[in-house]
Parts: structure tokens; C-alpha cells; sequence
């Protein structure tokens, strides 16, 4: 932050630091020395007073050599010259009979940043390892990483690694944890400090007499070893069975990830382990910081992955303290949603009816959304309250409820016909176009059951000049087509309203595009645009996708105590892909009842689930010589037509699933073709996706795969197939 | 491990700021603070992401304590190190405060000299430390006619209730160096933090109680301190005395240094005490308040005329009659479009305000003594009012003070110091219970 007068301020300060008077007044000077820490730290470049901060640490105030230290440190690399010549005055302080200025003194000289320096500091890092103080010992093992990152490139010294790994036995214990850090980044490159058995023990051995910090730390370097047999894993388990119980939220949940990652054979001893540290991490959740409780919340929704149930019973803690800040709130939500049972979903409920009103509009919204998730398990309670909410005729509630409503309508139908009273009861409209659109929806595709549609879209359609958001003039103009198809008499002039105003004066393409579209479609015939415009009004196999299934520890344990679960950009991108790689095929059977594809897997391979995975790329010549040589294994009319998404969606939907997409045929061209493969148990699967002309000219062709595999695995191929039709089929239905 | 740490006022004033690997600029601590101002509401601001660098930060004392890192570290790890490092910055220089940071920067920097290294955590003990700090503390004590009438330890007032010596836990540890007399202390504190909901019935939904057992001690050495506690102790759930007056908590953890041998069957905890502040117990009880909750309210909203809210609240406290509850703040919700609002308060030290960015009306009791009720009519104009709107009023929530109480009836039974101990030492036990959160439903 470059200061007015900053010029200045350094001159008088170099004047002040070499006038004799105040150098021989030593409580002036150091008050001087302090100014021009300050001013450091305020980010103001002093680096001009080098030469005098050098001469101000000859003294024996050890506070003054200390900020005099931190001064150089910093500098040091703007002025190596100038840094070269404090080494002598940090030289002789390494040979102190104070071991306090000796490890001070060390400390500092290896935190000099600058090239030349590992010839300086080399031999009294050497004579610090053999040094009778810890203090000095401490400062000397760290020093030999400073010296290491100060010349990465060059080759490790043997002699030292060999005395750090001795030093692992130094009776200090911040000796021994140093020893662990600086070999790990000594040895980088290598794969960092071997945990052999022997260290192993002596570390765990260790363990009572570490601090809390060291602990985690020894214990995350444990994550490394692999016991050889079981009787050695539950030895290790019983030694740091206290561990997970410590008061400190940092070593219960370091301990958890080694018992997570240790006993990842024994599901028995993990669920066991998550049990123990349930009350630790349920206590991070109350605790006085706030930090300290998002962060035992984001790792309590990591371990109801697996779990779900295990924090049913203290679903209580979970309800929002009024005071707390809003990021807090949402994860609590989310947490809250996921315990719901039928014993206490009338509380949640309740609870979460008090967060709706809310003073942030966005926790409000969050609430309400939190009851829409519920309600596709509870609808007819949570309806009651949604619908209660209505009532408040808050701009942002009713908006809110409605995209609820829609979002609700679509996963689950049975509660369509009490969805489409309540919007017909309500009087007030949303007002903001996320709103609007979810409404425009709602009239659009249960028109026929919702007997003032017609007028509230006509309500739309008048207003349609002030409209400024094209999202929802595109809406406005699906859903008064799809009404028309249902109830035309009432629809009919208005519509021709909107199609001529979006037409002739709406300024946006994409808006104009669209009412073109509508337009040479319905001169077509009223029954070719029903054919087009109408279809499927719900699909609750979309919570395949959305909804939780019990995952794996080991789908989270890598990341469980560390940052991701906060930052939560792993997350969303890790569910997902799980989400759509599982489709086992009996989640299949139960979630797609009325598909027609169920009929194609027979019943006895529904038990089995097969994992796929990319594996080594293949390059474009192998895969044609394989396709040529292989014959087709299994070809099958999937009875729907390719997805007219675009061609990265589909890539990237292949890939979430762990099919690679090797080459496709660009846009709408027909024939249209697609290639793919991937692998799995053991086996390496092609497929071709096909498309033909379509005899008709109006309907839509539909996908031919064929699937050659190498060696021949049927298992795997139903297993496949079954995995691609449920992707090109959710893409399929992706509402426009 | 810690590539820096940085220390900024809430107006982004860089305080203190320490480099420990070099591998990031100095500039990160401006892209911090833009990032961190930048946040909405609703994004959680603890770990944000740069190109390749995480910050992580906690608020204390209203400033950010940062630190930046380019691994994966535990986020437990960091949150709780940079705590620890507030709560020894507290304890070194009295106070937490932008202005005793900004004095004492110099200890500061000395502090996280001994306390990391090369972005490793070295130690935070105050016995180590102390060893190897060696400025002394600035304490930064605004002279105020306040202070001297009404100091509050943990807000409470003390002035009245005799407990211990107004300021005296609030000063530097170190501070006592050379000086003679009078500042051999030890406080032992018991805080609890009460988290409740009552439903509209006035029936309880929710009763959770955070304690803990803290000890800030002055002492320059001390040798083994004995903590008893209520001999009639439980802890667990299953063991249930049928009428005896038993306390009980479900369950408890102890600091690491605390010697548990005579816990089981005498309740007392042994521990050596370092200077400064630290947690010896910590305890919880959930789904459970062994005493009635400390405030019943019986509200009554009306539409009065067109646009106006009649909101009459009865406020009860059920404390027994020689406790007084403090500081006691009740917050009610008021439906949107508030616009004015004429109040009767029952003394003239309450005050009440309309608060119509929070949509909401405050009303604050500085004291409210045990078996009190207290009464109150706002009236709220509201332009445009519909019925529905009442309902917008609600959930009331309170916050509040309870000197010399524990809602879980957790004592302190005897402080005993060793026998060796020499000097004369003065040992001070507090009780204090928060409302972390107490939300009554209308």
C-alpha cells in the first residue's frame, strides 16, 4: 500500500536510526526500531534501512534482536548483498552459551531467503542437530528443510536424511514431529518420510507425550503405513482408541480419518469408530467458534453419506441458533432435511415453518426449498405449510413456494391435483422471474386442472411490454402453446397475441427464434405440435440423480479432515458422479417402474452392479482395428431418439459415468453416429450409438446401440447398456 | 502447513502479517480482504480459494485472523490454531481488540516466532512461552467513567454481586513481572452456554446445554490444583438417582494435563495450571433442563385498528427470586412495512426500538430479578396491513445473562492448592450461563 509521503517517512527514520544520540539511548532506538516494524507490516517498503537495521543487531536486547530479525528476514531477498553482511554477528550468536539466542539466532539465519545462503548455514545446522538443548535441536531439523527448499534442484544430502531419521528418536517430542516434517519435504520427490514398522510403533508409542498439534500431525503421517497383518491393525487401533475421544475436535477427527482408513476392510470397526466420534463432532457443532462449527457441520454431512441414520436421534442440534450467520443456517438445513424421519418430521417441520419467515430472503428461500425436499417424501404436511406461507403474500416467499410447487409437481405426480388448487386458490403472482417462470410452468403444463390459467396468462401476456427478462417470455411462450393444446377456445386470440408481438417486435433472438419455432410449428397442425410440444409432466426417476443413496466410506474418507469438505468444490462434482455411476439395477427396477426398458433387463442380472472405468486412453487407430476385428456382441433399439442436447453435454454426461466418447458425427447430421468405450471387469467395451434416417419424416428416428467387447463378459455388457440408457434418457427429459 | 499468517482490523488495516515459507506474495493479504468483503450473506467466507492458495480465517475481537496455506491441511487443525493464537494473543495482552493488537505488535510478532515455524506449529503452551517472550504487554485501558461504575466479567456485574475484583481477569498475564502483591490469582470459571426452543404451547421443544470449566490463573508457577465438583455427579445417560438431587451431564471431556484418579470416585480433577486461560472440562447435556427454562413469555398479537399491531408480551423469569437475570434483549419479528411503533414499557430503564432493516423490534432489559414478570405493549404501524401479515410476527428471540447460575447445577464444590504453594494466592470461582440461543415461538 504505497503511502502519501512515504519518501519521507524512510529518510527521517535512516536520519534518526545513524544519529549517535539516539543510538546511544537505548530505549529511543529501539522505539525507532519498532516504527519501522510497524510501518513493514503496514506495507510500506522500508528495505532502504537495511545497513542501519543491520548494525542495530549487534546488541544484547534480545527484543531488539528479535524485531531486528524479523526485519532482515524479510528484506533479505530484496538485498542479499547487504544481507551477507549480518551473517558474521548470526554466526557468532549460534555459538551463544543462551540456547535461546542460539536457536533464535539459527532460526532467523535460515529463513533468509536468498541464493548462496545453504554454504552459511550448513555447518551450524549440523552442529544445532547435535546441540544439548531441544530449543536448538527443534530449530536445527526445520533448518535442514529451509536449506533444502533454498536449492531443491540439487541432490539430497545422505548424511543429513540419515541423522533426521536418527533424530526421530530424540527424546524431545517437537523433535521428533520436526524430524517427520522436514524429511517429508526433503524427500518430496521420493514420496516423502518412509513409515516403516518400526517408526510406526515408536510414533505411536510417542503418541501421550505429544501436544495436541503434534499429535494430528503424527497421525495424518500414519495414514501412510499399512500394517501387515490384522492382529498388528488392532494393536494400532487399541493404542489410539483414547485419541478418539480427545478433547481436542482436531485429534478426534484426525484419529477418525486413520481409523477410517486403516480398517477400511472391517466396515464393522469404521461404523463402530464413526459411532465413538459422533458426540466429539456433535460437540464441534455447539462450539463457541463459529468456524470450528461449520467445519464440524460440512463434516457431518461428509459422514451421512455413508451413514444417514446416525444422527437421527440429535436431529436438535441441528436447528438454527437465531444468532448464528447465515452460512451456518444452510448447512444445518441441508443436514436437518437429511435426518428426517417419521418420528420427528413434525418437528423439523416445524422448526423449519419458523425459518420461512426469516429476515434474509435468501434463508427464507432456503427454508422453503428444505420443506420441498421433504415434501416428496412427506407431501401432504408440507403442502399445508407451503400453502400456509402463501398466505404472508411476501414478494420472495410466493416465489419461492412456486418453484417449489413445480420442482415438487415433477418429482412426485401424486401431489399435482392439491399443487394445482393451491395456485389456483392463490391470488397473488410472483413477482421476480425466477418465480414467475416456475408459475408460467406450473399453468402451462397442468393448464387443464387449473381453471383461471387462461386469465393468469392472459394477466402475463398483456404485460408482456414491461417484461424484461427473456427467460421468461420463452416460458411464457412454451407454456401459452402447451395451454392452447389443452384448452384452445380460451387460448386461442391470446396466443396470437403473444406469437405477433414476439415476432414482429420483441428485439431479443432468442425470444423471437422461439415464437418462430411455435409459429411454423402450429401451421403444421394442431397434432404435430402436440406430438412435439407435450411430455412426460413428471419423471420421479430424476431422483436417481438427485437423491442420496448410501455411499461408501471410502468415497469420502480421502478427503474427510482436510479442506475440501469446506470449500465444498469437490463435492457437488463427487456426488454427482456417483450418483449417476451407481444406477444399480435394482434402484433402476424400483425408480423407473413405468419405463419401458425394464422389460429388456431380465431379472436375474438386477443383483449384480458393475463399475466402469476410463482407464488408459484410446487412440482413434486402435479402437477402428478393434472394432473391425470384433464382432457385435449385442445390438438393441433403445426406442428413443438421440439427445438433443448439445454434443458437450452428452460427452460430459458420458464421462461422469465413466464412458468415453471418442468421436460423434457434428450437430443434426443424419445419419447421425456416436462412438464410445470404456471398461470394466476387466473386460474393455466399444459401443456405437446410431441414428438413422427416419422414414417418416416427421417422427423421430430411434438409437441403435451395438456393443463389441473384448474378452466377452455379458454381465457386463446388460450392465452397460443399462448405464447408457439411463443417461441418454435423462438427458432426454431434461426440460428445456 | 502455514505459508503466512495474517492479523487485519475490520476495516482491512494490515495489524500484523508474518511470512513463513515465501511462497506467496504479499500482496495475498489485499486479495483477501477483497475476497472476504466481497462474500454474500449466504457464502460460507471460512476457506476461500485463490489460484493455489487457501486462506482460512476466524473472527475474533473483530478482526480477522488469517492464515493462508498452499497444502490440504485439517481445517479443524488451522481453526483451532488460529483460535488458540487469539486466545493467547487475549492472554498476553489483557484485552482482544484492534487497539491492543495494534500496541502490542511487537509481543505479537515474538509470539508467533515461538509459536510456528516454517509454517509448522511448534508449541502453544503459555509454560513454554513463556520461557522465551520477553516484551512486555502495553495494556490498553481507555479511561472511562463507565468502567469504573459497571465493568462487566463476561458482561456481568460485578460491582454488585461481589464475586471477584471488577477488572482483574481482564489484564495481561505477564504483566505481573517484578511487581509485588496482590495479583496472585487463580479464576476458575464455569460458563455455560444454553440453547433452547419453546414452542407456542409453552411447552419446551429443545434444551441443550454447552459448559465448560475454564481456569485463568496469574499465578507465575504453580504446582497441582484440586477442582471438586458436585460429589453427586452423573454422567451418562443410564444412570438415573430416582429423587436425589443429582446433577447430571451426558457427557464430559477433560484437557489432556487433567489427572483423573480420584474423578471416579471423588469428583475432583487434578491439574497443573499454566499461566493464562485454558479449558479443563468441557460437558454437555442435550434434550434436557434440569431447571425450569429462565423465561416464560405469553404473548398476545391483535390487529388493532387498520394498519396497526397490538403486540402485548408478559415476560416472566423464573429464576429463584435472589438471581437476576442481565442484559436481557428480546427480539420480535414485526411484519414488513413497519413503519412506527409507540411503546409502554413497565421502567423507565427498559428501552424498546423499531429495528425495520431486521424487520424487527427490540426491546432490552438491563436487569431482570428472579420471579419478576415484566410487561410490555407495543404498538406497530404497519401501512397496508392484511391479517396475514400477523403471522409474519415471531419467533421471539432472547439473549441474556445469568450471573451466579448454572443451569445444570454443576458446583464447584472446593479449590484447594497444594500445600507447598507459596505466597499468598486469591482464588476466585465465577458462574455464568449465555443464552447461546433461546427462541420462543409464537
Amino acid at each position: 500500500m504505497p503511502y502519501f509521503g512515504s519518501e519521507e517517512t524512510v529518510k527521517e527514520l535512516k536520519r534518526a536510526l545513524s544519529n549517535p544520540h539516539v543510538q546511544a539511548d537505548r530505549l529511543r532506538y529501539k522505539n525507532y526500531i519498532t516504527k519501522v516494524i510497524r510501518y513493514m507490516t503496514q506495507g510500506l517498503d522500508v528495505s532502504a534501512l537495511f545497513m542501519d537495521m543491520v548494525k542495530a543487531s549487534a546488541t544484547v536486547d534480545i527484543v531488539q534482536k528479535k524485531l531486528v530479525y524479523l526485519y532482515m528476514c524479510t528484506y533479505a531477498s530484496d538485498k542479499p548483498d547487504l544481507a551477507l553482511l549480518a551473517i558474521n554477528t548470526l554466526r557468532k550468536d549460534c555459538a551463544d552459551p543462551n540456547p535461546m539466542v542460539r536457536g533464535l539466532a539459527l532460526r532467523n539465519m535460515c529463513n533468509f531467503r536468498m541464493p548462496g545462503m545453504p554454504e552459511y548455514i550448513e555447518q551450524p545446522i549440523v552442529a544445532g542437530l547435535r546441540d544439548k538443548a531441544s530449543y536448538v535441536r527443534r530449530v536445527a531439523v526445520l533448518g535442514c528443510a529451509k536449506m533444502h527448499s533454498l536449492q531443491p534442484n540439487t541432490d539430497i544430502d545422505g548424511s543429513i536424511v540419515n541423522e533426521l531419521y536418527a533424530l526421530l528418536r530424540d527424546p524431545d517430542p517437537v523433535v521428533v514431529v520436526n524430524c517427520l516434517r522436514a524429511l517429508e519435504e526433503i524427500l518430496k520427490d521420493e514420496g516423502g518420510v518412509v513409515i516403516n514398522k518400526p517408526i510406526a510403533h515408536h510414533l505411536l508409542n510417542r503418541m501421550k507425550d505429544l501436544d495436541s498439534w503434534a499429535q494430528s500431525e503424527v497421525l495424518t503421517f500414519l495414514l501412510r503405513y499399512r500394517p501387515r497383518s490384522d492382529d498388528e491393525l488392532f494393536d494400532i487401533l487399541s493404542l489410539l482408541d483414547a485419541f478418539l475421544q480427545s478433547a481436542h475436535a482436531h485429534v478426534a477427527v484426525a484419529t477418525l480419518r486413520l481409523f477410517l482408513h486403516l480398517a477400511s476392510a472391517h466396515p464393522a470397526v469404521q461404523a463402530d469408530a464413526l459411532l465413538r466420534t459422533s458426540a466429539p463432532l456433535l460437540a464441534t457443532c455447539g462450539a463457541a467458534s463459529r468456524e470450528l462449527r461449520f467445519a464440524g457441520l460440512c463434516h457431518v454431512q461428509q459422514v451421512m453419506r455413508s451413514q444417514p441414520g446416525l444422527f437421527a436421534t440429535h436431529y436438535k442440534r441441528f436447528f438454527c441458533g437465531y444468532s448464528e450467520p447465515s452460512y451456518i443456517k444452510f448447512r444445518k438445513m441441508e443436514i436437518l432435511v437429511e435426518l428426517v424421519n417419521d418420528e420427528n418430521v413434525a418437528l423439523v417441520l416445524e422448526e423449519l415453518r419458523s425459518y420461512c419467515t426469516d429476515v434474509s430472503p435468501e434463508l427464507a428461500q432456503a427454508a422453503i426449498a428444505a420443506i420441498g425436499r421433504i415434501a416428496r417424501t412427506y407431501s401432504e404436511k408440507c403442502l399445508d405449510i407451503l400453502t400456509g406461507l402463501l398466505a404472508l403474500k411476501q414478494d420472495h416467499i410466493t416465489s419461492a413456494v412456486t418453484q417449489t410447487f413445480r420442482d415438487l409437481v415433477w418429482f412426485c405426480p401424486q401431489s399435482t391435483a392439491a399443487v394445482c388448487q393451491t395456485v389456483e386458490a392463490c391470488v397473488d403472482n410472483p413477482q421476480d422471474s425466477e418465480g414467475k417462470q416456475a408459475l408460467l410452468w406450473l399453468l402451462g403444463e397442468h393448464g387443464e386442472q387449473i381453471s383461471s390459467a387462461p386469465y393468469v396468462m392472459e394477466g402475463y401476456i398483456d404485460g408482456l411490454k414491461t417484461e424484461l427478462s427473456s427467460a421468461v417470455k420463452m416460458e411464457l411462450l412454451s407454456a401459452s402453446v402447451k395451454m392452447f393444446l389443452c384448452r384452445p377456445a380460451e387460448t386461442q386470440d391470446m396466443l396470437g397475441r403473444l406469437l405477433h408481438y414476439c415476432i414482429e417486435e420483441e428485439s431479443d433472438m432468442c425470444v423471437r427464434d422461439r415464437a418462430l419455432l411455435y409459429y411454423r410449428l402450429l401451421q403444421r397442425g394442431v397434432e404435430e405440435t402436440r406430438k412435439v410440444v407435450t411430455g412426460p409432466k413428471s419423471d420421479p426417476s430424476m431422483s436417481v440423480l438427485t437423491g442420496r443413496q448410501e455411499e461408501p466410506i471410502s468415497l469420502w474418507a480421502s478427503t474427510f479432515n482436510t479442506l475440501g469438505p469446506l470449500s465444498g468444490w469437490d463435492l457437488c462434482l463427487q456426488t454427482a458422479v456417483i450418483s449417476a455411476s451407481e444406477p444399480s439395477g435394482s434402484a433402476e427396477n424400483e425408480l423407473l417402474p413405468g419405463s419401458t426398458d425394464v422389460a429388456l433387463s431380465s431379472p436375474n442380472d438386477t443383483q449384480e452392479e458393475i463399475s466402469l472405468s476410463l482407464g488408459p486412453p484410446l487412440s482413434h487407430e486402435t479402437f477402428e482395428k478393434m472394432w473391425l476385428d470384433l464382432e457385435i456382441l449385442h445390438r438393441q433399439t433403445l426406442g428413443f431418439p438421440r439427445p438433443k442436447t448439445a454434443s458437450d453435454t452428452l460427452q460430459a454426461a458420458l464421462q461422469l459415468v465413466k464412458i468415453q466418447t471418442l468421436a460423434f458425427t457434428p450437430g443434426d447430421a443424419v445419419p447421425w453416429k456416436a462412438y464410445l468405450y470404456t471398461r470394466g471387469t476387466g473386460t474393455l467395451i466399444l459401443a456405437e450409438l446410431l441414428q438413422e434416417v427416419p422414414e417418416a419424416p416427421d417422427s423421430e428416428g430411434s438409437l441403435v446401440v451395438s456393443v463389441k467387447q473384448h474378452p466377452k463378459n455379458q454381465q457386463t455388457i446388460r450392465g452397460f447398456v443399462l448405464i447408457l440408457k439411463s443417461v441418454l434418457q435423462t438427458l432426454n427429459v431434461d426440460p428445456l | 502447513m502455514i505459508s503466512q499468517i495474517f492479523i487485519l482490523s475490520s476495516k482491512g488495516d494490515h495489524l500484523i502479517y508474518k511470512d513463513f515459507r515465501g511462497e506467496a506474495s504479499k500482496d495475498s493479504i489485499n486479495v483477501f480482504y477483497e475476497m472476504v468483503t466481497a462474500l454474500s450473506g449466504d457464502q460460507p467466507p471460512v476457506v476461500m480459494k485463490h489460484k493455489d492458495h487457501q486462506f482460512i480465517h476466524v473472527r475474533q475481537g473483530g478482526l480477522y485472523w488469517v492464515a493462508s496455506t498452499k497444502t490440504n491441511p485439517s481445517p479443524f487443525t488451522i481453526i483451532e490454531f488460529l483460535n488458540r493464537l487469539a486466545a493467547l494473543t487475549k492472554d498476553y495482552c489483557g484485552s482482544l481488540s484492534e487497539k491492543s493488537v495494534r500496541m502490542n505488535f511487537a509481543l505479537i510478532y515474538e509470539l508467533l516466532d515461538e509459536m510456528v515455524d516454517f509454517g509448522y506449529i511448534q508449541t502453544t503452551s503459555t509454560d513454554i512461552l513463556k520461557n522465551f517472550i520477553q516484551t512486555e504487554a502495553v495494556s490498553s485501558k481507555p479511561f472511562s467513567l463507565f468502567d469504573l461504575s459497571n465493568v462487566g466479567l463476561f458482561g456481568a456485574e460485578t460491582q454488585q454481586s461481589k464475586v471477584a475484583p471488577s477488572v482483574a481477569a481482564s489484564r495481561p498475564i505477564m504483566s505481573s513481572r517484578g511487581e509485588q502483591g496482590g495479583k496472585n490469582e487463580i479464576f476458575v470459571d464455569v460458563i455455560e452456554r444454553l440453547s433452547v426452543v419453546i414452542g407456542s404451547n409453552g411447552v419446551l421443544m429443545k434444551a441443550d446445554i454447552q459448559g465448560e470449566i475454564r481456569i485463568k490463573c496469574f499465578l507465575p508457577t504453580c504446582s497441582e490444583m484440586r477442582i471438586g465438583l458436585n460429589e453427586e455427579l452423573n454422567i451418562g445417560k443410564s444412570q438415573l438417582k430416582g429423587y436425589s438431587s443429582a446433577v447430571r451431564v451426558d457427557e464430559c471431556r477433560f484437557h489432556q494435563a487433567v489427572k483423573l484418579d480420584e474423578f471416579d470416585t471423588f469428583r475432583i480433577l487434578k491439574v497443573c495450571p499454566s499461566q493464562g486461560e485454558q479449558t479443563v472440562m468441557q460437558y454437555q447435556l442435550c434434550d434436557e433442563l434440569p431447571c425450569a427454562p429462565p423465561f416464560q413469555l405469553f404473548p398476545s398479537v391483535e390487529k388493532d385498528y387498520v394498519n396497526r399491531v397490538l403486540i402485548f408480551l408478559k415476560l416472566r423469569c423464573d429464576l429463584p427470586p435472589k438471581s437476576t437475570a442481565l442484559n436481557v434483549s428480546i427480539t420480535v419479528p414485526v411484519p414488513k412495512g413497519s413503519v412506527s411503533m409507540s411503546q409502554e414499557l413497565s421502567s423507565p430503564d427498559q428501552t424498546a426500538e423499531l429495528q425495520p432493516k431486521n424487520k424487527a423490534l427490540l426491546w432490552e432489559i438491563p436487569r431482570f430479578p428472579g420471579g419478576a414478570q415484566l410487561s410490555a405493549l407495543f404498538k406497530v404501524d404497519v401501512p397496508g396491513l392484511s391479517s396475514a401479515s400477523l403471522l409474519e410476527v415471531g419467533p421471539v428471540s432472547m439473549s441474556f445473562e445469568l450471573p451466579k447460575q448454572t443451569c445444570t447445577g454443576l458446583q464447584i464444590r472446593f479449590l484447594r492448592l497444594s500445600p507447598t504453594q507459596t505466597g499468598l494466592s486469591q482464588r476466585w470461582v465465577r458462574y455464568v450461563t449465555h443464552s447461546d440461543s433461546y427462541t420462543i415461538r409464537i
